[in-house]
């Protein structure tokens, strides 16, 4: 019971507390450049998930046989593999949100949020938990792409999911489709994101520790805070 | 006696300016090109200015009561920001993207920043790039003086500037308007840019009250003046078309001083000066849009911290640091 709890706290706070994109900024170049339009929006969202729940699982599965050294890139050939796959089906059966996600689609390669699940939970913890974490991160990013790609669309395009949407579609404003706009939704929803997850009464220090941070291992403020570990880790190795 | 001899912490001279006074300054400066601007579109410019300024005032009110902050509408910068945005646009633009335009420059750029003297953009200028690139159309549709804008057939004309794109020839030039046209502003363009007559009149008053100075503009237009001299290989009436045509005058005197937005001394202000001309005739001369006073203003604006930093006055009797080093390391 006690593990049920744990397990769907794994799988929620990918959703708001530790939203990837928008409360970790992890992943940002895909999310300005794919969501001029909530269809690609949600390809690439789903995309993404799918890799990120199957590599958290082969590489929480594989981690006490991959040696730490080389860690990274064996992260990166697992991710590579499921990114493959993703890529044929979606060129198989989508030919058209291929063609919308252009250069992003094999790009989630070296999508930080993929690594940065890999990195900072998948090599730590047990399969079970690992694909739950990896669903709920992936929820929250494409939730997060689906919101930016709305608000992009019905003001950048006057429309929904191609659908045109009355009054909005006579004079959109353009400056939402194109980067500069981009920017300016992902600043609005971020401060937005930011306010929701402090009004559950949890002050900002607690949400951002070192555990949640991709970068702790190889973080100077993490080794300076805790010098013992990284040298045990590179004794071990 | 009693009264010189009181012991008290400095600031011990101050000045009885005061924010509202400089603004109102600022505002009768722009009436004279208000004037005008009326004069030329008819009450259709007025009403845009009216839909600028009452937007402006109405959206700093309701974000700083939002924001919990203090009301700051009686420093009139607001009025200044509204109307100089409204100088900005072509007469004939539709009332509510104006509303838009001047809800982004009060909302977005100066109180998400902090208000008054926090803002690092000229908030008019950043408004009317936004709304370039959000109506293109909208924005580009210039209108002859004296056709009524009112209308939705009013006789469209194109800038001086978008006759002069891409050449330096004037002879090749079709339509140009002649040179005491372009003075006294009978040709298309922004409702408020047009009478370069007006317009200097306001800044000559600006100058003489000391509420700006001329390091800025002087440099500013001095480049653009040099640049193009060369590019027209030394027809100088190409060079008054470029200075009196576009938004330079506007831009120089009126924007590019805004003091949050521009460097405090006079060796930055002149660096802030010359990069601005420089900017503006490389998207005039090379450029594929026609004009180019709001991106250079906007993007010296950005670099404005790095350009104060360089241009920190060394204290009396300062030392460089280096010296200390070396000699601490012979030591």
């Amino acid at each position: 019971m006690a593990e049920k709890k744990s397990l769907f706290k794994e799988f929620s706070k990918g959703i708001v507390i530790e939203n990837p994109v928008l409360r970790l900024v992890l992943g940002t170049c895909p999310t300005l450049a794919t969501t001029t339009s909530v269809r690609s929006a949600l390809g690439m969202g789903l995309a993404a998930s799918i890799v990120l729940v199957c590599s958290n699982i082969v590489i929480s599965a594989l981690r006490k046989v991959i040696p730490s050294k080389v860690r990274i890139p064996a992260y990166i050939v697992v991710i590579a593999a499921f990114v493959t796959i993703v890529q044929m089906l979606v060129k198989a059966f989508t030919p058209e949100l291929d063609e919308q996600l252009g250069v992003y689609l094999p790009l989630i390669v070296v999508n930080c949020i993929i690594l940065g699940r890999a990195e900072a939970f998948a090599g730590k913890n047990p399969v079970l938990a690992s694909a739950v974490d990896g669903l709920g991160m992936g929820v929250g990013f494409t939730a997060a792409l689906f919101l930016m790609g709305t608000v992009r669309e019905v003001l950048g395009a006057g429309s929904f999911l191609g659908m045109s949407i009355p009054v909005l579609s006579q004079n959109p404003m353009l400056i939402f489709i194109l980067p500069p706009g981009g920017f300016f939704v992902f600043g609005m929803l971020m401060a937005c994101v930011n306010r929701l997850a402090e009004h559950r009464g949890k002050p900002r220090a607690e949400l951002r520790g070192c555990e949640a941070c991709p970068m702790a291992a190889t973080c100077k403020l993490h080794s300076e805070e805790t010098p013992a570990e990284p040298q045990e880790k590179e004794a071990t190795a | 006696m009693a009264k010189r001899l009181t012991v008290s912490a400095s600031p011990h001279v101050r000045s009885h300016e005061t924010t509202t006074g400089i603004m109102l300054d600022v505002i009768l400066s722009l009436v004279p090109a208000l004037v005008m601007s009326a004069v030329y579109f008819g009450t259709r410019a007025l009403a845009l200015a009216a839909v600028c300024v009452g937007t402006a005032v109405l959206s700093e009110y309701l974000a700083r009561k939002i924001m919990k902050r203090d009301n700051t509408l009686g420093d009139l910068s607001a009025v200044v920001t509204g109307l100089i945005l409204a100088f900005n646009l072509p007469a004939t633009l539709p009332l509510w993207m104006a509303a838009i335009g001047s809800v982004i420059a009060i909302v977005i750029v100066k109180q998400m920043f902090g208000g008054i003297g926090q803002n690092f953009v000229n908030p008019a200028i950043t408004a009317r790039i936004i709304l370039m690139m959000s109506f293109p159309s909208a924005m580009a549709k210039w209108i002859v003086p004296f056709s009524s804008a009112w209308s939705p057939d009013a006789v469209t004309a194109a800038t001086p500037m978008a006759i002069l794109n891409g050449t330096t020839d004037l002879a090749a030039a079709e339509g140009l308007p002649s040179l005491t046209q372009m003075l006294i502003g009978y040709h298309g363009g922004s409702m408020g840019e047009v009478c370069s007559v007006a317009l200097l009149a306001g800044a000559c008053y600006l100058l003489l009250r000391r509420v700006i100075s001329p390091a800025i503009p002087v440099s500013f237009i001095g480049t653009v003046a040099v640049i193009m001299l060369i590019a027209g290989k030394g027809n100088w009436q190409f060079m008054v078309y470029e200075l009196l045509g576009g938004g330079l005058i506007l831009g120089a005197f009126f924007m590019a001083t805004d003091y949050s937005t521009s460097p405090i001394n006079r060796k930055g202000r002149i660096i802030f000066g010359i990069g601005c001309g420089l900017i503006t005739s490389v998207i005039r001369l090379f450029g594929s849009l026609p004009e180019g006073v709001s991106f250079s203003i906007i993007l010296m604006n950005i670099l404005v911290p790095h350009i104060e930093r360089l241009t920190t006055p060394k204290p009396f009797g300062y030392e460089k640091p280096e010296k200390k080093k070396e000699e601490a390391a012979k030591v």
